[in-house]
């Protein structure tokens, strides 16, 4: 078809990639709320067993009026779910700030590298890297672990992809994603004495953000806090703690005993137990915890997590108050 | 073994100096091992170190060791082959999320670098990613291979660009253990399953095809 003259298919301006303002890493508004200063809401979105795209949507719906950013979790649990990067292309269309979740678990260097990409040139503004939970726990037990890197080491790689430009071998790109580097830290579980140690390593690694595992005993990530602080970390991370509604004492410690990583105080679970109506029991808890986690200082958001009830999480969110006070620093000129 | 990999944690002072003076005793034979060839020692000493390191350590062979920086705790025993740190599904009392029988690799390793005189400002450093290729190949003979590449007053040219930016991108693990991110030329038996990766200049230019 010599001299065939084809029309540039793209526009040059609605498909451009989304550049950073000055200052920014990304063009993320979770970033924007962060470094504006105000307490910013993260909120986990749970993949659906499905290929429909509105059972994504349906989900979506209850959180994007309530979170900065929606975390679209990567085969948590080592369960099999719709991907996150499946996630990432409904929601970038329909607008939300996404939180893509990479775990090291099920995916090698190669794979990460060009997901990354990908999710960058979707308009995806967030990374976080995980390592992830063994195989074990999962639906799917005798699957062949991965793990050629570890979340440090991701967030190396990521942040060399991003300021390097270039990947891990040292290739070059012509455009490289502009991506606000989150990590994850779980101050609650041994070992204790070393977790905020874990995190300055994570921060050196590249970590912009952190969105912590849930947080249910309060002194003890109020101990990991002033570690953070003593250590001047929190100068250096935003921290978004996390947290979740628990249905009832049952649940409580099914939990305590099958999902690795989570820490429930027996005083809790008692709580849980005497309660008239443990799943309300349960949601003001949260509110409670979120009101707690937002007093300790350096902590500069939360992370709302409850499993496949998103409309929960809206509901704790919007009762907690905590959007409203920003709307009250906006009025106030803030 | 479990336990002696236990007892060589508790007792990482002793065996953070054996090593320091091992280390010295190695570099200072880098003529010797490059008189003799490095592709022919390749298979005994990786041998040796297996057994050696193998009682000690409950050693992989990696080929990149970093037991200096992680407590003496081998980090390759940890069931996700972390190299930076703890995941974050430790269970109550430091054990092991995957194999609940064994402690955890990490809580070992921060309980040996407390008891070593730079493990704990070693542990900090940010390690890179496992170069797969150099499992099973002998670390020691790297470490002498490194050194005695880095002495020479230009530095090799004939690294892949690859190991070099790994070199760069995590200086700090390639200070203190230089095996970590190796780029000085590798004998062919200490690369598996691989052509030699010797041969792509560092000033190749971007977007040759490499595979």
């Amino acid at each position: 078809m010599v001299g065939l003259q084809t029309p540039e298919p793209y526009d040059p301006i609605l498909h451009a990639p989304l550049l950073p303002p000055v200052g920014h890493r990304s063009a993320s508004i979770l970033e924007r709320v962060l470094r504006k200063g105000w307490f910013a809401v993260t909120a986990e979105l749970n993949p659906p067993d499905s290929a429909d795209p509105r059972d994504v949507l349906r989900a979506a719906e209850p959180l994007k009026d309530v979170a900065d950013a929606v975390n679209a979790t990567d085969a948590s649990g080592a369960n099999c779910h719709m991907s996150s990067m499946g996630i990432c292309s409904i929601l970038s269309r329909a607008g939300l700030g996404i939180v893509l979740q990479i775990s090291c678990r099920d995916r090698n260097r190669i794979a990460i590298q060009g997901d990354v990409l990908g999710a960058a040139a979707m308009g995806v503004g967030n990374v976080l890297c995980r390592t992830g939970g063994g195989v074990g726990v999962g639906d799917q037990p005798g699957t062949k672990p991965v793990f050629d890197l570890d979340s440090v080491s991701l967030l190396r790689t990521l942040r060399t992809m991003r300021d390097d430009g270039t990947f891990l071998s040292g290739r070059k790109l012509s455009t490289p994603p502009r991506i606000f580097l989150g990590a994850a830290e779980n101050p609650c579980i041994p070992p204790v004495e070393w977790r905020a140690d874990r995190l300055e390593k994570k921060v050196r690694a590249g970590a912009d953000f952190i969105q912590t595992n849930y947080i249910f005993d309060v002194p003890v990530f109020a101990e990991f806090m002033k570690r953070v602080r003593d250590m001047g970390l929190d100068e250096r991370v935003f921290i978004l703690a996390g947290v979740g509604p628990l249905a009832s004492a049952k649940t409580a410690r099914w939990m305590r005993r099958n999902v690795p990583g989570v820490h429930i105080p027996e005083a809790i679970i008692d709580h849980l137990e005497k309660a008239a109506n443990p799943a309300e029991e349960g949601k003001k808890l949260c509110i409670d915890m979120i009101q707690q986690v937002r007093e300790i200082a350096g902590v500069k958001g939360v992370h709302v997590m409850a499993y496949r009830r998103e409309h929960l999480v809206y509901e704790i969110i919007k009762e907690s108050g905590i959007l409203q006070e920003r709307l009250e620093v906006k009025a106030r000129g803030a | 073994m479990y336990a002696v990999r236990r007892f060589a944690v508790r007792h990482a002072r002793f065996f953070e100096s054996l090593y320091q003076v091992f280390e010295r005793l190695v570099v200072a034979l880098a003529p010797v091992f490059e008189a003799v060839g490095y592709q022919r020692l390749e298979r005994p000493v990786a041998l040796s170190e297996r057994l050696i390191k193998g009682f000690l350590f409950d050693c992989r062979m990696c080929g990149q060791c970093v037991l200096s920086s992680t407590g003496m705790s081998c980090p390759m025993n940890c069931p996700k082959n972390l190299r930076n740190g703890p995941c974050g599904g430790v269970r109550e009392g430091g054990f092991c999320e995957v194999r609940p029988e064994m402690r955890c690799v990490w809580v070992e390793a921060w309980d040996g670098a407390r008891r070593m005189r730079d493990g704990l400002d070693r542990i900090r450093a940010v390690q890179p990613p496992v170069d797969r290729a150099l499992e099973g190949s002998s670390a020691w003979l790297r470490v002498a291979r490194e050194k005695a590449a880095e002495r020479r007053p230009t530095q090799p040219t004939t690294a892949d660009l690859g190991r070099s930016v790994l070199a760069r991108v995590f200086a700090r693990a390639r200070t203190l253990d230089v095996a970590t991110a190796p780029i000085a030329r590798e004998p062919e038996a200490a690369r598996r399953n691989q052509p030699e990766a010797g041969h792509t200049s560092v000033h190749a230019p971007s977007g040759t095809a490499r595979d």
